[in-house]
């Protein structure tokens, strides 16, 4: 069992975990991720470590809910425990002093991003740091960010934190203008990631995408995770999970992420109406089972 | 129980001969039963009892039942007991298969288990999954003139009877020896290198990159073949021996091999299987619905998701058509599951004839008896997906054999023209195993082959690292369990004699 050793929603549904996992704390680097089994009959996911205390000895997750498992680990607290954490998976990022680095960060894909900044940040790049959401609930860390950025752009969909739009646009704008940053890294939804990729594309600037497939193993076992870069096979688990966005198969990638949307659904469903039926039990029924 | 098929064996190696009313085992209970060479001959071989073929092609549960105490006496009757035993030989592991068969037909079934276990500490698993027909039974003398003894059943009855009966011995451990060894892998290599380790007095830790122990055991091979339980047991049993496990930990990740080599770790035996499965490289395999053996396999094995309300998903495949490409035992796990989950049908395509396929006889008999089609000689182009990017048909051209290749085995040939498409809904490729990179990425120093497998000493496991060394399919590539445990136990020895001498 793993500790959690402090639990806060950062947002709606978006929470964020300090676990105590010392080596992987001591061993992970920018751009790994580890997989969680949250009860011992629980399915593999694969989080992304956002940053680790290797004196307390733990790491840091961030996990939106949106399926069954992710709302259920959204559920545990300080003090509890999830069954298992491996890694520290993948291959880290590589971090070279190059000049400007954009980073990206779409919703919870902040937390993904957050641990890259700090390392351009640290060799010594300039980092400037583009934060977006659908609305200002949804945009985390934003103070750890700006500490390690020159620069912050906040975006919000409808306008109610920084500017209104897409956390592509003021990168398509700048670029317009004839700004040429070094390396952009984009971490975020898929369709975020394309548009950003589709951005660069024209400029040729160096852009680094974080994938996030289904997997199992996250140890090259099964295969599950594969994606198409540059029309070759990859396994993200250990060939990635980052990858040269502008040679990623984006539309296989969302395709294969739907493999399971129904059993996900169903789930889901399943999971959430024994939430919802719980607190109706009758406490005399369960002292007369008891018995 | 009506799914129960008693009597005579009609497998697809066995033919059902009329033969004699065979005489009872002797009723003097533990002695040496008396009955001549003539009469044990006339004993046909024994057939395992299995669940109806209709009704095990809906559950998980084990398909063969396992002999009763007194088919085992009437299989090990069979024995000649010859003065020099071939099948001995035969064994990866040499056990002693005439003595303990001995055992059994005097009805001492703990004596038997006791005698295989000298050499073999995971009969219940290797009497369910060795190739015994191309191994003990191959040589078998009895088998020149008829049958081989089922030495295989004998062995997985012997090993089920006594855990059952909770028999099992705990051994005597010599003095501890001071060293410590680092197993990585908890498949049948590690674990077979484990149990001798402890048994020589090391201490031992086992590290497993999965949440679950026991490698291929759990992840790959299905439920119905060999139930977890069974794999449970028979790590407890080395648990209770001494022997440590660590699950989650990746070697080369969570800990590198050199970072164990610092910590206190004397030698370290890495076992870690082949584990980075192969596709067909051919058009359309990243589509919706195509697995690897291994995520098909894990998903449903080890994630449980043969259980619709498993966390974890698998392909819904009821009523639809799956097609599963190779011809080795994982082809056949894999279609034989894919039937279980309700495919309406569950087809084997395979690129040579039936001839050549690696599986086992009795899998691929198993399969055909479930309702699972065979479809050889067929070369698959491209899988064609709908409009939604979902797999739909896969395309195929028919293949006739030509002459023989580097492998013996006659070469299949593209006929020109044949093209022809099969529908299909979701497709498993098991057409084999390249090498995880994991610990090739960590390791420096440690050789490798092209392949990406590690340079190891078959006879001694030694690496081109002093006192790190390998077994298992890491080292052959993907092969069997039984040749993975002979690995493991060859290793043990070596690290046994590197450990005391010191010298490499």
């Amino acid at each position: 069992m793993f500790d959690i050793v402090d639990a806060q929603f950062l947002a709606p549904d978006v929470k964020r975990f300090r676990i105590r996992a010392p080596k992987i704390a001591a061993r992970r680097l920018p751009g790994q991720f580890v997989i969680v089994r949250v009860h011992a009959q629980g399915e593999r996911i694969p989080l992304t470590i956002a940053s680790s205390d290797v004196n307390e000895g733990t790491v840091t997750l961030v996990v939106q809910g949106i399926g069954r498992t992710t709302k259920q680990l959204n559920e545990l607290e300080t003090g509890q425990a999830v069954h298992d954490v491996v890694g520290p998976l993948g291959r880290p990022g590589e971090v070279h002093k190059v000049g400007t680095v954009v980073v990206i960060g779409g919703g919870v894909g902040a937390a993904i991003a957050y641990p890259t900044a700090v390392a351009h940040h640290e060799i010594g790049n300039q980092v400037v740091t583009i934060l977006g959401g659908r609305t200002r609930d949804l945009v985390i860390l934003e103070d750890e960010m700006r500490a390690v950025s020159d620069e912050m752009i906040i975006t919000t969909d409808d306008g109610s934190l920084g500017r209104k739009g897409l956390v592509v646009d003021p990168l398509k704008e700048r670029l317009e203008s004839g700004w040429r940053p070094n390396l952009v890294m984009a971490v975020g939804p898929i369709p975020m990631m394309r548009a950003v990729a589709e951005a660069t594309r024209p400029y040729g600037i160096e852009t680094i995408a974080s994938l996030n497939p289904i997997m199992v193993d996250g140890t090259g076992m099964c295969g599950g995770c594969r994606a198409s870069v540059g029309g070759k096979t990859v396994f993200v688990c250990v060939d990635g999970p980052e990858f040269d966005a502008h040679q990623v198969d984006f539309g296989l990638l969302a395709l294969r992420n739907k493999t399971y949307f129904m059993q996900e659904k169903e789930s889901l469903e399943r999971f959430e109406s024994k939430i919802a039926s719980e607190p109706h039990r009758c406490a005399l029924d369960k002292m007369l089972e008891e018995k | 129980m009506s799914d129960v098929k008693p009597g005579q064996d009609g497998g697809a190696q066995e033919q059902a001969r009329p033969a004699p009313a065979p005489p009872a085992p002797s009723s003097t209970d533990g002695g040496s039963p008396k009955i001549s060479a003539k009469e044990r001959m006339k004993i046909p071989r024994q057939k395992m009892p299995e669940q109806d073929a209709g009704e095990r092609s809906r559950n998980f549960k084990e398909v063969n039942l396992g002999f009763t105490a007194e088919l085992a006496r009437m299989e090990a009757l069979r024995c000649i007991q010859c003065p020099k035993p071939l099948c001995v030989a035969g064994c990866p592991v040499s056990v002693q298969i005439r003595d303990f068969i001995q055992s059994v037909a005097e009805g001492d079934f703990a004596g038997a288990a006791r005698l295989i276990k000298i050499d073999n500490v995971l009969p219940a698993i290797c009497g369910r999954v060795c190739p015994q027909e191309s191994q003990c039974e191959a040589v078998c003398t009895v088998g020149k003139k008829n049958d081989p003894v089922a030495i295989g059943r004998l062995e997985r009855f012997v090993a089920d009877y006594e855990r059952d009966n909770r028999l099992q011995q705990v051994m005597d451990l010599p003095a501890p020896t001071g060293k410590k060894v680092g197993i990585v892998g908890s498949g049948p290599a590690g674990l077979t290198c484990a149990a001798d380790l402890i048994r020589m007095g090391h201490a031992v830790t086992v590290f497993e990159a999965l949440h679950e122990l026991g490698g291929v055991l759990v992840y790959g091979i299905p439920e119905f073949r060999l139930p977890k339980e069974i794999v449970h047991a028979e790590i407890d049993g080395l648990r209770q021996l001494g022997v440590e496990f660590v699950t989650n930990a990746v070697i080369g990740l969570t800990d590198t091999v050199d970072e164990l080599l610092q910590n206190g770790y004397d030698a370290i035996f890495i076992g870690v299987g082949a584990g980075l499965p192969y596709f067909l490289d051919i058009p359309g395999e990243n589509l919706v619905g195509i697995y690897s053996a291994n995520e098909f396999l894990t998903r449903v094995n080890l994630m449980r998701a043969y259980n619709p309300t498993s966390d974890t998903p698998v392909f819904r495949v009821q009523g639809k058509d799956v097609a599963v490409f190779g011809g080795g035992n994982t082809a056949m796990d894999a279609v034989r599951t894919s039937k279980r989950l309700g495919a309406r049908r569950a087809m084997i395509l395979y690129r040579r004839s039936e001839a050549e396929m690696p599986a086992r006889i009795e899998e691929v008999h198993h399969a055909k008896e479930e309702g699972v089609e065979f479809h050889t000689l067929i070369t698959p182009l491209e899988f064609v997906g709908d409009e939604s990017g979902w797999l739909k048909s896969v395309r195929c051209l028919r293949n006739e054999l030509g002459e023989p290749d580097s492998s013996g085995r006659r070469r299949p040939v593209p006929v020109k023209g044949s093209e022809h498409d099969i529908p299909i809904e979701m497709a498993v490729i098991a057409v084999g195993n390249g090498s995880n990179p994991i610990i090739r990425q960590t390791t420096p120093g440690l050789e490798f082959t092209k392949r990406g497998t590690i340079v190891a000493d078959p006879e001694t496991g030694k690496t081109t690292r002093p006192g790190l060394f390998a077994g298992g399919d890491i080292v052959t590539g993907g092969a069997t369990v039984i040749l993975a445990m002979g690995a493991g136990r060859r290793a043990a020895k070596s690290i046994d004699e590197y450990l005391k001498s010191g010298t490499w």
